[in-house]
């Protein structure tokens, strides 16, 4: 049983939203943050980007097809989820993920699709037998890498990045509104939710593409390009301001009100959530990669390629604990507190197995990152399949030109 | 509701009492015989709801149109003995641990307050210890407030929750997904998530004994007359009485859910 401190109304001492649905918001955001870097290239031309365009559309894309699988495993009746999609309650803020998700998964796979089409009709090129049926059927039995067609592809990537951009932020921002619009729950109750949960996915998605750029260059001992590290840097700076901004200012905003329900929002932030919000979410993951990254952006030119790199990798591993404890805090800091406003519970005992389990957790972590490798068999990231690439809709910038501007 | 449904008692004469103390006879035994029925209900609750219908379709020839249901309950005639809860737990076979309707118990004084519900109030309270001078304490009995403008009905993905046209708010457990959208949603922590089913659950007003024209089990064991139950279609009814004409109050109606639960000497400190 858990401990009472104060008075929590008896049902509310259990916590129903556990860690997959501290999951949840935590891939989806990795999902719109990594779709964030590759629309600034893919979209808005942003040629420091190009070295980790591909890689980023490929983690959003590894990441979305597990986005899912969260809420599924927390499920009371999991064979009942498709209801969601197939007899929806409009008016649930819940029934719109169906819409969202399979809409964004749609966009998505089609940019994939034509982002690599080059790449996968060079490998039914160079195929034979099953191989050669199996790319040829994912070439969709066209093997047309004219000019023409490729100027075709590039007006489509750049178009499905317009509108993917948009639909990445809906769906975080939208995950960010499930808590938000629960006016029971006033540690969730703020318009500010959506915009808090997607800046950080922001953070999440930069930070976690820095992570894998640098590993990546570690395994291939091909050394990281100075402009993108610095760049992705600078991004991930510039997101963890805002993202650190709004956070406090929620905080800050309730205690200047003084609102009733502060009383016990202060007390839950400094006892419960002592070691999650103040030490994880607000100084390790918040103040030092702040000061880490304030130090490649600030200080970039001084700095030498080795440093650039680990300051910009630590900081990226803080910020990637501090969005999960932000997301931790949220989700299960909410349910700690009682809606009487009189009571905390203590913190929720994590199981290790079961559907609900650490174990699962960890396994949603590594399942994308098995979706990405098997991609990189299959098709190879980096793969351009010999033609040149270029920012949406622009057609022709020569291959492996870093830095040539998009426009 | 039909004519053979069993109104609300009327306003108890011992709970009335004089206050100094000097009840008549009449009124000593009226007081006598509610506190008898009061304890029979009290050691007896699980025999008894075993003899009363058991959840399933509403009565034979009813209609939801005819009716809309509302609750009130008079914190004043509370007197904390959790009856209701026990009846509640044995009509509804509400598991250990969760609570379709339990009593809070207030101590109050102007600079303090403490609150207590030891397992939903169904073994009654243990004697107050609070540190500082109570100036008045009462018990509060809580219920699904079966509101209106209800958010859990608003955010359940596949509208598994709904309100019938006599305004009760139930859950179709075949229909549920578990997702707990509406317990996070329900202010008043109402609903719970059932560890057998792993379907969201809550209090129904009895919907298998209302629509028979009987009250709901918290209603019939409640041995004061705290928890009433009425008709707001029905000419006469005394809880439509009371609401339509006494100073009535409703939990968080700042969230504007608009409870069909309504209060009689509610203390701010109730929330």
């Amino acid at each position: 049983m858990p401990e009472i401190q104060g008075f929590s109304y008896p049902n509310d001492i259990h916590v129903v939203w556990s860690l997959m649905i501290v999951m949840y918001p935590y891939v989806t955001g990795f999902v719109a943050g990594s779709f964030i870097v590759t629309s600034l290239y893919h979209l808005f031309g942003y040629q420091a980007f190009r070295p980790i365009a591909r890689l980023a559309m490929a983690t959003s894309f590894a990441f979305l097809l597990v986005a899912a699988l969260p809420l599924q495993l927390h499920l009371g009746h999991p064979e009942r989820g498709p209801l969601v999609i197939i007899t929806p309650n409009f008016k649930s803020a819940m029934a719109g993920f169906g819409i969202l998700y399979s809409s964004y998964l749609a966009v998505l796979v089609l940019e994939v699709w034509f982002v690599w089409r080059p790449a996968i009709i060079e490998r039914a090129r160079r195929s034979r037998g099953a191989a050669r049926a199996f790319y040829k059927l994912l070439a969709l039995y066209t093997y047309d890498t004219s000019p023409e067609a490729l100027q075709v592809d590039h007006r489509a990537i750049g178009l499905l990045a317009g509108i993917g951009l948009p639909m990445a932020c809906m769906l975080h921002g939208y995950v960010g509104f499930i808590f938000g619009a629960i006016k029971a729950n006033p540690w969730w109750s703020t318009p500010l939710m959506p915009v808090i949960f997607l800046l950080s996915a922001a953070v999440s998605g930069i930070a976690l593409l820095i992570v894998i750029y640098q590993v990546l260059s570690k395994v291939k001992g091909r050394p990281a390009d100075q402009d993108c590290v610095a760049a992705l840097a600078r991004w991930l700076w510039f997101f963890l301001i805002l993202t650190l901004t709004l956070e406090l200012l929620e905080i800050v905003m309730m205690a200047y009100e003084r609102s009733e329900s502060w009383l016990i929002i202060s007390e839950l932030l400094t006892t419960r959530l002592q070691f999650s919000y103040i030490t994880m979410q607000m100084i390790v993951g918040g103040l030092i990669p702040l000061i880490l990254l304030g130090i490649v952006v600030l200080m970039n030119r001084y700095l030498h390629e080795r440093l650039r790199n680990t300051l910009a990798t630590a900081a990226a591993v803080l910020c990637l604990l501090q969005v999960f404890s932000m997301r931790w805090n949220i989700v299960v800091g909410g349910q700690l507190l009682s809606k009487s406003l009189r009571g905390l519970r203590s913190t929720m005992e994590l199981e290790i197995f079961g559907r609900e389990g650490v174990l699962m957790a960890i396994v949603l972590v590594i399942v994308p990152f098995v979706i990405l490798w098997v991609f990189d068999r299959v098709i190879g990231i980096d793969a351009t399949g010999g033609v040149a690439e270029a920012p949406g809709g622009e057609g022709d910038a020569p291959a492996g030109v870093a830095g040539t501007p998009a426009h | 509701m039909d004519p053979k449904t069993p109104t609300c008692p009327p306003p108890s004469a011992a709970s009335e009492g004089a206050p100094d103390g000097q009840a008549s006879r009449r009124d000593f035994l009226q007081g006598a015989l509610r506190l008898a029925s009061g304890a029979f209900v009290l050691f007896s609750g699980g025999a008894l709801a075993a003899g009363l219908p058991k959840p399933g379709a509403p009565g034979e020839g009813y209609d939801w149109s005819e009716h809309r249901y509302a609750y009130l309950i008079d914190t004043q005639k509370c007197i904390g003995c959790g009856s209701c809860a026990r009846a509640c737990t044995a009509e509804n076979d509400v598991p250990e641990g969760f609570f379709r309707t339990w009593i809070e118990r207030y101590a109050v004084s102007t600079e303090d307050s403490h609150v207590d519900s030891p397992n939903g109030g169904k073994d009654g309270f243990p004697p107050l210890q609070v540190g500082f001078e109570v100036t008045k304490s009462f018990f509060v009995p809580k219920i699904c407030n079966h509101c209106k403008e209800t958010p859990c009905i608003q955010v359940c993905p596949v509208g598994a929750s709904y309100r019938t046209k006599d305004g009760a708010v139930l859950v179709d457990g075949e229909r549920c997904i578990g997702c707990g959208y509406c317990v996070q949603a329900c202010p008043y922590g109402s609903r719970f998530i059932l560890p057998e089913t792993h379907t969201a659950s809550k209090c129904t007003w009895c919907y298998h004994r209302i629509t028979k024209g009987l009250k709901p089990g918290c209603v019939e064991a409640c041995p004061t007359g705290a928890r009433m139950f009425g008709d707001m279609k029905r000419d006469g009814d005394p809880v439509r009485h009371t609401i339509e004409h006494d100073r009535v109050a409703i939990l968080q109606g700042h969230l504007l859910t608009e409870p069909q639960c309504f209060y009689l000497h509610l203390d701010k400190e109730v929330r």
